[in-house]
Protein backbone atom coordinates (compact mmCIF):
# COMPACT_ATOMS: atom_id res chain seq x y z
CA UNK A 1 0.00 0.00 0.00
CA UNK A 2 3.21 2.41 0.08
CA UNK A 3 2.39 2.83 -3.98
CA UNK A 4 -0.53 4.95 -2.44
CA UNK A 5 1.93 7.33 -0.59
CA UNK A 6 4.44 7.23 -3.97
CA UNK A 7 1.57 8.79 -5.91
CA UNK A 8 0.17 11.30 -3.43
CA UNK A 9 3.41 12.53 -2.50
CA UNK A 10 4.23 13.29 -6.36
CA UNK A 11 0.54 14.56 -7.09
CA UNK A 12 -1.80 15.35 -3.63
CA UNK A 13 -4.55 16.17 -6.17
CA UNK A 14 -5.05 12.49 -7.07
CA UNK A 15 -8.93 10.76 -5.75
CA UNK A 16 -9.25 7.45 -4.36
CA UNK A 17 -10.85 6.98 -7.48
CA UNK A 18 -7.90 7.76 -9.69
CA UNK A 19 -5.24 6.04 -7.43
CA UNK A 20 -7.59 2.95 -7.10
CA UNK A 21 -7.72 3.03 -11.28
CA UNK A 22 -4.08 2.83 -11.73
CA UNK A 23 -3.33 0.62 -8.86
CA UNK A 24 -5.91 -1.99 -9.80
CA UNK A 25 -7.45 -1.98 -6.43
CA UNK A 26 -10.87 -0.90 -4.64
CA UNK A 27 -11.37 2.48 -4.64
CA UNK A 28 -13.17 2.47 -0.49
CA UNK A 29 -10.48 0.24 0.25
CA UNK A 30 -7.90 2.95 -1.11
CA UNK A 31 -9.96 5.25 0.97
CA UNK A 32 -9.43 3.66 3.75
CA UNK A 33 -6.25 3.27 3.75
CA UNK A 34 -5.52 6.57 3.26
CA UNK A 35 -8.19 7.98 6.09
CA UNK A 36 -5.62 5.30 8.00
CA UNK A 37 -2.32 6.96 6.91
CA UNK A 38 -3.68 10.76 7.90
CA UNK A 39 -5.65 9.05 11.11
CA UNK A 40 -1.76 7.78 12.22
CA UNK A 41 -0.08 10.85 11.01
CA UNK A 42 1.51 9.22 7.56
CA UNK A 43 0.15 12.07 5.46
CA UNK A 44 0.77 15.28 6.99
CA UNK A 45 -0.72 17.45 5.28
CA UNK A 46 -1.40 18.05 1.36
CA UNK A 47 0.38 20.99 -0.21
CA UNK A 48 1.70 22.54 -2.99
CA UNK A 49 5.15 23.05 -4.54
CA UNK A 50 5.51 26.69 -5.09
CA UNK A 51 8.27 27.94 -7.00
CA UNK A 52 7.72 32.00 -5.17
CA UNK A 53 10.21 33.06 -7.43
CA UNK A 54 7.78 33.39 -10.39
CA UNK A 55 5.83 35.85 -8.24
CA UNK A 56 5.88 39.00 -6.63
CA UNK A 57 6.05 38.19 -3.42
CA UNK A 58 9.35 38.48 -1.69
CA UNK A 59 10.90 35.45 0.32
CA UNK A 60 13.99 34.81 1.35
CA UNK A 61 14.95 31.28 2.99
CA UNK A 62 18.32 30.73 5.53
CA UNK A 63 19.93 27.58 6.03
CA UNK A 64 21.16 28.18 9.71
CA UNK A 65 24.06 26.01 11.34
CA UNK A 66 23.38 25.58 15.00
CA UNK A 67 25.94 24.21 17.58
CA UNK A 68 23.81 23.26 20.71
CA UNK A 69 25.07 21.69 24.26
CA UNK A 70 22.38 18.75 24.41
CA UNK A 71 20.36 18.57 27.84
CA UNK A 72 20.31 16.17 30.57
CA UNK A 73 18.02 13.67 29.66
CA UNK A 74 16.44 14.82 26.91
CA UNK A 75 19.37 15.34 24.31
CA UNK A 76 18.65 17.99 22.03
CA UNK A 77 14.63 17.54 21.87
CA UNK A 78 13.97 20.12 24.11
CA UNK A 79 16.07 22.71 22.17
CA UNK A 80 14.73 21.85 18.75
CA UNK A 81 10.45 21.75 19.95
CA UNK A 82 11.43 25.39 21.60
CA UNK A 83 13.19 26.43 18.08
CA UNK A 84 10.79 24.94 15.56
CA UNK A 85 7.80 26.42 17.30
CA UNK A 86 8.64 29.97 16.23
CA UNK A 87 6.92 30.14 12.57
CA UNK A 88 9.53 31.57 10.62
CA UNK A 89 11.02 28.08 10.81
CA UNK A 90 10.41 25.82 7.94
CA UNK A 91 12.42 23.15 8.66
CA UNK A 92 14.48 21.77 11.21
CA UNK A 93 17.03 18.81 11.23
CA UNK A 94 19.27 16.85 13.48
CA UNK A 95 22.73 16.52 12.25
CA UNK A 96 25.18 14.23 12.07
CA UNK A 97 28.93 16.13 11.26
CA UNK A 98 30.32 19.86 12.50
CA UNK A 99 27.44 21.01 14.18
CA UNK A 100 24.53 19.88 15.68
CA UNK A 101 20.91 21.60 14.19
CA UNK A 102 20.36 22.87 10.97
CA UNK A 103 17.47 25.15 11.20
CA UNK A 104 15.68 26.03 7.59
CA UNK A 105 14.43 29.91 8.17
CA UNK A 106 12.37 31.66 5.73
CA UNK A 107 11.75 35.51 5.73
CA UNK A 108 10.85 38.59 3.73
CA UNK A 109 14.33 40.24 3.84
CA UNK A 110 17.72 38.88 4.60
CA UNK A 111 17.50 41.43 7.83
CA UNK A 112 14.09 40.14 8.80
CA UNK A 113 16.17 36.54 8.78
CA UNK A 114 19.02 37.96 10.19
CA UNK A 115 17.37 39.63 13.29
CA UNK A 116 15.32 36.40 13.72
CA UNK A 117 18.72 34.49 14.38
CA UNK A 118 20.23 37.80 16.47
CA UNK A 119 17.36 37.99 18.38
CA UNK A 120 16.12 34.77 18.58
CA UNK A 121 18.24 31.91 18.19
CA UNK A 122 21.29 32.81 19.24
CA UNK A 123 20.71 34.07 22.80
CA UNK A 124 18.61 30.66 23.51
CA UNK A 125 20.28 28.80 26.15
CA UNK A 126 22.11 25.86 25.43
CA UNK A 127 22.83 27.62 21.78
CA UNK A 128 26.61 27.62 21.66
CA UNK A 129 27.13 29.33 18.08
CA UNK A 130 25.39 29.96 14.24
CA UNK A 131 26.57 30.00 11.35
CA UNK A 132 23.98 31.67 8.36
CA UNK A 133 23.94 30.52 5.03
CA UNK A 134 21.48 32.47 2.65
CA UNK A 135 19.82 30.09 -0.30
CA UNK A 136 20.61 32.69 -3.27
CA UNK A 137 18.63 30.47 -5.69
CA UNK A 138 16.54 27.07 -5.61
CA UNK A 139 17.13 24.33 -8.08
CA UNK A 140 15.20 21.75 -6.58
CA UNK A 141 13.13 21.24 -3.56
CA UNK A 142 12.13 18.10 -2.60
CA UNK A 143 12.59 16.40 -5.81
CA UNK A 144 10.59 19.30 -8.00
CA UNK A 145 12.82 20.87 -10.38
CA UNK A 146 12.09 24.51 -10.03
CA UNK A 147 12.04 25.60 -13.62
CA UNK A 148 11.46 22.42 -15.60
CA UNK A 149 12.29 22.00 -19.13
CA UNK A 150 8.87 20.58 -20.16
CA UNK A 151 9.09 20.79 -23.67
CA UNK A 152 8.51 17.11 -25.87
CA UNK A 153 11.35 16.97 -27.77
CA UNK A 154 10.64 14.13 -29.57
CA UNK A 155 10.44 14.13 -33.18
CA UNK A 156 8.07 12.56 -35.32
CA UNK A 157 9.42 9.00 -35.94
CA UNK A 158 7.91 6.29 -38.24
CA UNK A 159 7.47 3.11 -35.06
CA UNK B 1 17.47 14.02 -65.08
CA UNK B 2 14.88 11.35 -65.04
CA UNK B 3 15.46 10.50 -61.67
CA UNK B 4 12.72 7.83 -61.64
CA UNK B 5 14.79 5.20 -64.10
CA UNK B 6 17.64 5.80 -61.63
CA UNK B 7 16.02 5.03 -58.24
CA UNK B 8 16.24 0.89 -57.73
CA UNK B 9 12.78 -0.48 -58.26
CA UNK B 10 12.80 -2.72 -55.49
CA UNK B 11 13.29 0.60 -53.29
CA UNK B 12 10.61 2.49 -55.14
CA UNK B 13 7.90 -0.57 -54.25
CA UNK B 14 8.13 -0.44 -50.85
CA UNK B 15 5.05 1.94 -49.37
CA UNK B 16 5.79 4.48 -47.14
CA UNK B 17 5.14 3.58 -43.84
CA UNK B 18 1.51 5.39 -42.51
CA UNK B 19 2.47 6.38 -39.12
CA UNK B 20 4.00 10.29 -40.64
CA UNK B 21 1.36 11.41 -42.79
CA UNK B 22 -0.77 12.51 -38.95
CA UNK B 23 2.23 13.61 -37.20
CA UNK B 24 3.03 15.89 -39.67
CA UNK B 25 -0.31 17.39 -39.05
CA UNK B 26 -0.02 17.74 -35.31
CA UNK B 27 3.25 19.02 -35.64
CA UNK B 28 1.86 22.62 -36.57
CA UNK B 29 -1.93 21.96 -34.20
CA UNK B 30 -1.98 24.06 -31.29
CA UNK B 31 -3.43 22.35 -27.79
CA UNK B 32 -2.66 19.45 -29.89
CA UNK B 33 -1.92 15.68 -27.91
CA UNK B 34 -0.27 12.93 -28.73
CA UNK B 35 -1.10 9.40 -28.14
CA UNK B 36 0.93 8.24 -31.08
CA UNK B 37 4.28 8.37 -30.52
CA UNK B 38 5.98 4.99 -30.41
CA UNK B 39 9.21 6.10 -28.04
CA UNK B 40 9.39 6.49 -24.38
CA UNK B 41 9.08 10.35 -22.63
CA UNK B 42 11.15 9.67 -20.32
CA UNK B 43 14.23 11.26 -20.84
CA UNK B 44 17.63 9.17 -20.12
CA UNK B 45 18.25 8.68 -16.89
CA UNK B 46 21.28 11.05 -16.00
CA UNK B 47 23.69 8.21 -14.91
CA UNK B 48 23.67 7.16 -18.22
CA UNK B 49 23.86 10.40 -20.11
CA UNK B 50 26.53 11.52 -17.55
CA UNK B 51 28.43 8.60 -19.00
CA UNK B 52 28.46 8.82 -22.30
CA UNK B 53 30.17 12.87 -21.42
CA UNK B 54 32.63 11.59 -19.31
CA UNK B 55 33.64 9.11 -22.43
CA UNK B 56 33.77 12.17 -24.65
CA UNK B 57 35.58 14.07 -22.27
CA UNK B 58 38.19 10.78 -21.96
CA UNK B 59 38.51 10.98 -25.43
CA UNK B 60 36.78 7.90 -26.12
CA UNK B 61 35.86 8.92 -29.98
CA UNK B 62 37.24 6.19 -32.33
CA UNK B 63 35.38 3.67 -33.55
CA UNK B 64 34.72 0.35 -31.30
CA UNK B 65 35.84 -3.50 -32.56
CA UNK B 66 33.03 -4.09 -34.86
CA UNK B 67 31.22 -6.40 -32.76
CA UNK B 68 31.10 -3.48 -29.91
CA UNK B 69 33.20 -2.96 -26.98
CA UNK B 70 33.70 -6.23 -25.02
CA UNK B 71 33.13 -4.56 -21.88
CA UNK B 72 29.74 -3.91 -23.57
CA UNK B 73 29.21 -7.79 -24.96
CA UNK B 74 29.99 -8.83 -21.54
CA UNK B 75 27.57 -6.99 -19.56
CA UNK B 76 24.96 -7.40 -22.28
CA UNK B 77 25.54 -11.28 -21.34
CA UNK B 78 24.87 -11.06 -17.58
CA UNK B 79 22.01 -8.57 -17.96
CA UNK B 80 20.86 -11.60 -20.44
CA UNK B 81 21.65 -14.16 -17.76
CA UNK B 82 20.46 -11.94 -14.97
CA UNK B 83 16.74 -11.12 -16.18
CA UNK B 84 16.23 -14.01 -18.68
CA UNK B 85 18.71 -16.64 -17.74
CA UNK B 86 19.96 -17.30 -21.29
CA UNK B 87 23.71 -17.21 -21.70
CA UNK B 88 25.82 -16.25 -24.46
CA UNK B 89 29.46 -16.01 -25.06
CA UNK B 90 30.34 -12.02 -25.36
CA UNK B 91 32.84 -13.08 -27.54
CA UNK B 92 31.40 -14.88 -30.52
CA UNK B 93 27.39 -14.82 -30.03
CA UNK B 94 26.82 -10.48 -29.23
CA UNK B 95 26.90 -8.19 -31.53
CA UNK B 96 25.82 -4.63 -30.54
CA UNK B 97 24.29 -2.76 -33.26
CA UNK B 98 22.75 0.61 -34.02
CA UNK B 99 19.01 0.45 -32.20
CA UNK B 100 17.42 -2.74 -32.39
CA UNK B 101 16.14 -2.16 -36.28
CA UNK B 102 19.60 -2.77 -37.53
CA UNK B 103 19.98 -6.14 -35.92
CA UNK B 104 16.53 -7.57 -37.42
CA UNK B 105 17.23 -5.77 -41.32
CA UNK B 106 21.09 -7.67 -40.72
CA UNK B 107 19.38 -10.64 -39.61
CA UNK B 108 17.31 -10.71 -43.05
CA UNK B 109 20.05 -10.14 -44.84
CA UNK B 110 22.44 -12.96 -43.17
CA UNK B 111 19.67 -15.39 -43.90
CA UNK B 112 17.83 -14.85 -46.51
CA UNK B 113 18.09 -16.93 -50.13
CA UNK B 114 15.87 -14.81 -53.16
CA UNK B 115 12.33 -16.41 -52.35
CA UNK B 116 12.59 -17.79 -48.91
CA UNK B 117 9.79 -16.82 -47.18
CA UNK B 118 9.42 -15.39 -43.94
CA UNK B 119 6.33 -15.55 -41.43
CA UNK B 120 5.30 -12.17 -40.11
CA UNK B 121 2.58 -11.70 -37.77
CA UNK B 122 0.52 -8.76 -38.09
CA UNK B 123 -0.43 -6.43 -36.31
CA UNK B 124 3.52 -6.00 -35.85
CA UNK B 125 5.94 -3.48 -36.01
CA UNK B 126 6.14 -1.83 -39.70
CA UNK B 127 9.42 -2.63 -40.38
CA UNK B 128 9.33 -6.29 -40.74
CA UNK B 129 8.11 -6.47 -44.49
CA UNK B 130 10.44 -3.78 -46.02
CA UNK B 131 13.38 -5.28 -44.72
CA UNK B 132 12.45 -9.03 -46.10
CA UNK B 133 12.14 -7.80 -49.33
CA UNK B 134 14.95 -5.74 -49.31
CA UNK B 135 17.02 -8.85 -48.74
CA UNK B 136 14.75 -10.46 -51.58
CA UNK B 137 12.63 -12.69 -49.13
CA UNK B 138 9.11 -12.86 -49.56
CA UNK B 139 6.87 -11.59 -46.66
CA UNK B 140 3.88 -14.54 -45.02
CA UNK B 141 1.88 -12.73 -43.30
CA UNK B 142 -0.51 -13.98 -40.58
CA UNK B 143 -3.09 -12.23 -39.31
CA UNK B 144 -3.15 -12.60 -35.24
CA UNK B 145 -6.92 -11.93 -33.91
CA UNK B 146 -8.06 -10.03 -31.17
CA UNK B 147 -9.99 -12.94 -29.53
CA UNK B 148 -6.61 -14.64 -29.52
CA UNK B 149 -5.03 -11.43 -27.31
CA UNK B 150 -3.67 -10.78 -31.00
CA UNK B 151 -0.76 -14.16 -29.82
CA UNK B 152 0.48 -16.02 -32.27
CA UNK B 153 -0.98 -19.50 -32.51
CA UNK B 154 0.81 -22.87 -33.36
CA UNK B 155 -2.49 -23.57 -35.85
CA UNK B 156 -2.08 -20.22 -37.71
CA UNK B 157 1.45 -20.58 -37.77
CA UNK B 158 1.64 -24.27 -38.68
CA UNK B 159 -0.80 -22.96 -42.13
CA UNK B 160 2.00 -20.65 -42.83
CA UNK B 161 4.76 -22.88 -43.14
CA UNK B 162 5.91 -24.08 -46.34
CA UNK B 163 8.96 -25.60 -47.88
CA UNK B 164 10.21 -22.27 -48.51
CA UNK B 165 9.74 -20.96 -44.91
CA UNK B 166 12.90 -19.71 -43.60
CA UNK B 167 12.30 -17.30 -41.01
CA UNK B 168 9.28 -17.13 -38.46
CA UNK B 169 9.35 -13.43 -36.89
CA UNK B 170 8.43 -12.89 -33.03
CA UNK B 171 7.50 -9.91 -32.11
CA UNK B 172 6.54 -9.98 -28.62
CA UNK B 173 5.53 -7.67 -26.33
CA UNK B 174 3.95 -6.60 -29.49
CA UNK B 175 3.93 -3.39 -31.02
CA UNK B 176 1.45 -1.77 -31.89
CA UNK B 177 -1.10 -4.35 -29.81
CA UNK B 178 0.33 -4.55 -25.93
CA UNK B 179 0.11 -8.68 -26.42
CA UNK B 180 2.19 -11.33 -24.81
CA UNK B 181 3.11 -14.49 -25.81
CA UNK B 182 3.00 -16.21 -22.20
CA UNK B 183 6.01 -19.35 -21.55
CA UNK B 184 2.50 -21.97 -22.56
CA UNK B 185 1.59 -20.17 -26.06
CA UNK B 186 5.50 -20.22 -27.03
CA UNK B 187 5.82 -23.64 -25.83
CA UNK B 188 2.89 -24.54 -28.56
CA UNK B 189 5.22 -22.32 -31.11
CA UNK B 190 8.04 -24.58 -30.06
CA UNK B 191 6.32 -27.70 -30.88
CA UNK B 192 5.65 -26.44 -34.53
CA UNK B 193 9.21 -25.64 -35.68
CA UNK B 194 10.90 -28.34 -33.64
CA UNK B 195 11.98 -30.92 -36.82
CA UNK B 196 11.75 -27.47 -39.22
CA UNK B 197 14.93 -25.71 -40.39
CA UNK B 198 12.54 -22.52 -39.27
CA UNK B 199 15.06 -19.83 -37.78
CA UNK B 200 12.75 -17.84 -35.40
CA UNK B 201 14.25 -13.53 -35.29
CA UNK B 202 13.01 -12.90 -31.56
CA UNK B 203 12.16 -9.18 -31.65
CA UNK B 204 12.26 -8.89 -27.56
CA UNK B 205 12.76 -5.17 -27.69
CA UNK B 206 10.22 -4.16 -25.11
CA UNK B 207 11.02 -7.81 -23.10
CA UNK B 208 11.27 -5.37 -19.84
CA UNK B 209 7.79 -3.63 -20.58
CA UNK B 210 5.57 -6.17 -19.19
CA UNK B 211 2.96 -5.94 -16.26
CA UNK B 212 2.36 -9.20 -14.13
CA UNK B 213 4.55 -11.34 -15.16
CA UNK B 214 8.39 -11.91 -16.61
CA UNK B 215 8.81 -12.08 -19.91
CA UNK B 216 9.80 -15.22 -21.19
CA UNK B 217 12.08 -15.58 -24.30
CA UNK B 218 11.42 -18.48 -26.90
CA UNK B 219 15.13 -19.16 -26.77
CA UNK B 220 14.57 -20.26 -23.46
CA UNK B 221 12.15 -23.01 -24.94
CA UNK B 222 13.87 -26.46 -25.08
CA UNK B 223 14.86 -26.96 -28.34
CA UNK B 224 14.83 -23.15 -29.27
CA UNK B 225 17.94 -21.75 -28.55
CA UNK B 226 19.95 -22.95 -31.54
CA UNK B 227 17.36 -21.66 -33.59
CA UNK B 228 17.01 -18.19 -32.05
CA UNK B 229 18.44 -14.86 -33.13
CA UNK B 230 17.41 -12.53 -30.65
CA UNK B 231 17.07 -8.93 -30.71
CA UNK B 232 16.95 -6.32 -27.84
CA UNK B 233 18.10 -2.96 -27.04
CA UNK B 234 18.26 0.40 -24.40
CA UNK B 235 15.81 2.61 -26.69
CA UNK B 236 13.00 1.30 -24.39
CA UNK B 237 14.35 -0.60 -21.19
CA UNK B 238 16.70 2.29 -20.53
CA UNK B 239 14.65 5.00 -22.63
CA UNK B 240 17.13 5.77 -25.12
CA UNK B 241 16.01 6.20 -28.28
CA UNK B 242 18.02 9.01 -29.35
CA UNK B 243 22.11 6.75 -28.48
CA UNK B 244 20.46 4.08 -30.76
CA UNK B 245 21.73 1.22 -29.25
CA UNK B 246 20.75 -2.37 -29.82
CA UNK B 247 22.28 -6.09 -29.42
CA UNK B 248 21.63 -9.02 -31.29
CA UNK B 249 22.62 -12.43 -30.00
CA UNK B 250 22.22 -15.92 -31.52
CA UNK B 251 24.45 -19.17 -32.71
CA UNK B 252 27.88 -18.28 -33.35
CA UNK B 253 27.95 -18.75 -37.02
CA UNK B 254 24.86 -16.48 -37.47
CA UNK B 255 25.89 -13.43 -35.47
CA UNK B 256 29.58 -14.02 -37.40
CA UNK B 257 27.55 -13.42 -40.21
CA UNK B 258 25.56 -10.40 -39.39
CA UNK B 259 28.91 -9.06 -38.25
CA UNK B 260 30.79 -9.07 -41.29
CA UNK B 261 27.50 -7.45 -43.02
CA UNK B 262 27.44 -5.07 -40.26
CA UNK B 263 31.01 -4.06 -40.56
CA UNK B 264 30.69 -2.87 -44.37
CA UNK B 265 27.54 -1.31 -43.68
CA UNK B 266 28.12 0.53 -40.49
CA UNK B 267 31.93 0.01 -39.15
CA UNK B 268 30.65 -0.27 -35.36
CA UNK B 269 27.68 1.26 -33.53
CA UNK B 270 28.74 4.81 -31.77
CA UNK B 271 31.46 4.75 -29.45
CA UNK B 272 29.90 7.40 -26.62
CA UNK B 273 26.59 5.19 -26.97
CA UNK B 274 28.40 2.06 -26.08
CA UNK B 275 29.88 3.51 -22.92
CA UNK B 276 26.60 5.01 -21.90
CA UNK B 277 25.38 1.48 -22.20
CA UNK B 278 27.71 0.16 -20.17
CA UNK B 279 26.47 1.97 -17.41
CA UNK B 280 22.75 1.32 -18.32
CA UNK B 281 23.32 -2.68 -17.75
CA UNK B 282 25.58 -1.89 -15.04
CA UNK B 283 23.59 0.67 -12.67
CA UNK B 284 20.10 0.92 -14.37
CA UNK B 285 17.79 -2.02 -12.90
CA UNK B 286 16.05 0.22 -10.67
CA UNK B 287 15.60 2.71 -13.57
CA UNK B 288 13.65 0.18 -15.43
CA UNK B 289 11.72 -0.61 -12.34
CA UNK B 290 10.84 3.00 -11.82
CA UNK B 291 9.71 3.62 -15.65
CA UNK B 292 7.81 -0.04 -15.36
CA UNK B 293 5.81 1.14 -12.69
CA UNK B 294 5.32 4.18 -13.95
CA UNK B 295 3.83 2.91 -17.43
CA UNK B 296 1.89 0.39 -15.21
CA UNK B 297 -0.20 3.23 -13.75
CA UNK B 298 -1.07 5.20 -17.29
CA UNK B 299 -1.96 1.48 -18.79
CA UNK B 300 -4.38 0.66 -16.10
CA UNK B 301 -5.67 4.51 -16.43
CA UNK B 302 -5.79 4.10 -20.16
CA UNK B 303 -7.78 0.50 -20.28
CA UNK B 304 -10.14 1.92 -17.78
CA UNK B 305 -11.03 4.96 -19.86
CA UNK B 306 -11.50 3.04 -23.05
CA UNK B 307 -13.77 0.56 -21.49
CA UNK B 308 -15.74 2.91 -20.29
CA UNK B 309 -16.41 4.41 -23.50
CA UNK B 310 -17.82 1.37 -24.55
CA UNK B 311 -14.66 0.38 -26.57
CA UNK B 312 -13.69 -3.17 -26.50
CA UNK B 313 -10.20 -3.26 -25.40
CA UNK B 314 -8.44 -6.12 -24.48
CA UNK B 315 -5.73 -5.83 -21.74
CA UNK B 316 -2.36 -5.13 -23.09
CA UNK B 317 0.39 -7.02 -21.10
CA UNK B 318 3.32 -5.78 -22.91
CA UNK B 319 5.09 -2.87 -24.12
CA UNK B 320 3.39 0.78 -23.67
CA UNK B 321 0.45 0.32 -26.83
CA UNK B 322 -3.16 -0.13 -25.84
CA UNK B 323 -5.02 -1.12 -28.80
CA UNK B 324 -8.89 -0.49 -28.54
CA UNK B 325 -11.01 -1.74 -31.10
CA UNK B 326 -13.44 1.24 -32.67
CA UNK B 327 -16.00 -0.91 -35.08
CA UNK B 328 -18.90 0.06 -32.83
CA UNK B 329 -18.54 3.71 -34.17
CA UNK B 330 -18.89 2.48 -37.87
CA UNK B 331 -15.66 4.07 -38.96
CA UNK B 332 -12.94 2.31 -40.56
CA UNK B 333 -8.85 3.41 -38.74
CA UNK B 334 -8.23 5.92 -40.69
CA UNK B 335 -11.23 8.09 -40.76
CA UNK B 336 -11.31 7.43 -37.30
CA UNK B 337 -8.11 8.63 -36.58
CA UNK B 338 -8.28 11.47 -38.80
CA UNK B 339 -11.74 12.37 -37.86
CA UNK B 340 -10.42 12.60 -34.03
CA UNK B 341 -7.64 14.52 -34.87
CA UNK B 342 -9.68 17.23 -36.51
CA UNK B 343 -12.36 17.51 -34.28
CA UNK B 344 -10.36 17.24 -31.22
CA UNK B 345 -7.28 17.26 -31.42
CA UNK B 346 -5.55 14.08 -30.29
CA UNK B 347 -3.38 12.32 -31.86
CA UNK B 348 -3.81 8.13 -32.41
CA UNK B 349 -2.46 6.00 -35.36
CA UNK B 350 -4.17 3.68 -37.35
CA UNK B 351 -4.31 0.35 -36.66
CA UNK B 352 -3.56 -0.31 -40.27
CA UNK B 353 -0.39 1.29 -40.42
CA UNK B 354 0.69 -2.02 -38.83
CA UNK B 355 -0.94 -4.47 -41.21
CA UNK B 356 -4.49 -5.08 -42.44
CA UNK B 357 -5.57 -6.98 -39.94
CA UNK B 358 -5.15 -3.82 -37.77
CA UNK B 359 -8.55 -2.54 -39.64
CA UNK B 360 -10.83 -1.50 -36.65
CA UNK B 361 -8.15 -0.65 -33.90
CA UNK B 362 -6.32 2.26 -32.98
CA UNK B 363 -3.11 2.48 -31.57
CA UNK B 364 -2.54 4.72 -28.74
CA UNK B 365 1.03 4.83 -26.46
CA UNK B 366 0.79 5.52 -23.34
CA UNK B 367 4.30 6.84 -23.25
CA UNK B 368 2.64 10.27 -22.39
CA UNK B 369 2.10 12.02 -19.66
CA UNK B 370 -0.24 10.90 -17.14
CA UNK B 371 -2.18 14.79 -17.62
CA UNK B 372 -1.94 14.28 -21.24
CA UNK B 373 -3.33 10.88 -21.10
CA UNK B 374 -6.12 11.81 -18.82
CA UNK B 375 -7.41 14.89 -21.43
CA UNK B 376 -6.77 12.56 -24.39
CA UNK B 377 -9.16 10.43 -23.08
CA UNK B 378 -11.80 13.03 -22.32
CA UNK B 379 -11.56 14.32 -25.59
CA UNK B 380 -11.78 10.78 -27.12
CA UNK B 381 -15.10 9.77 -24.99
CA UNK B 382 -16.53 13.10 -26.52
CA UNK B 383 -15.61 11.95 -29.53
CA UNK B 384 -17.07 8.67 -29.84
CA UNK B 385 -20.43 9.94 -28.13
CA UNK B 386 -20.49 12.58 -30.58
CA UNK B 387 -20.13 9.56 -33.24
CA UNK B 388 -22.87 7.19 -31.99
CA UNK B 389 -24.75 5.01 -34.35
Amino acid sequence: MERILEILEHDATMTPQQIAVMLDKDEAEVAAQIKAYEDNKTILGKRAVINWDKTQRQQVSALIELKVTPQRGEGFDAVAERIYQYEQVSSLYLMSGGFDIMVVVEGKTMQEVALFVAEKLAPMNNVISTATHFVLKKYKVDGVVMDPDTEDKREVMSL
Amino acid sequence: MNYDSLLSSKAKQIPPSGIRKFFDIISEMEDAISLGVGEPDFVTPWHIREEGIYSLEKGYTYYTSNAGLLALRQEIAKYLDRHYALTYNPKDQILVTVGGSEAIDLCFRALLNPGDEVIIPEPSFVCYKPCTELADGVPVVVETKAENQFRLTADELRAAITPKTKILVLPYPNNPTGAIMEQSDLEAIAEVLRGTDITVLSDEIYAVLTYGQPHVSIANIPGMYERTVLVNGFSKSHAMTGWRMGFVTGPAEVIGLMTKLHQYAIMSAPTTSQYAAIEALRSGDSDIVRMREEYNLRRRVIVDGFRKMGLSCFEPLGAFYIFPCIRSTGMDSATFSEQLLYSEKVAVVPGTAFGQSGEGFIRCSYAASMDNITEALSRIARFVENNKR
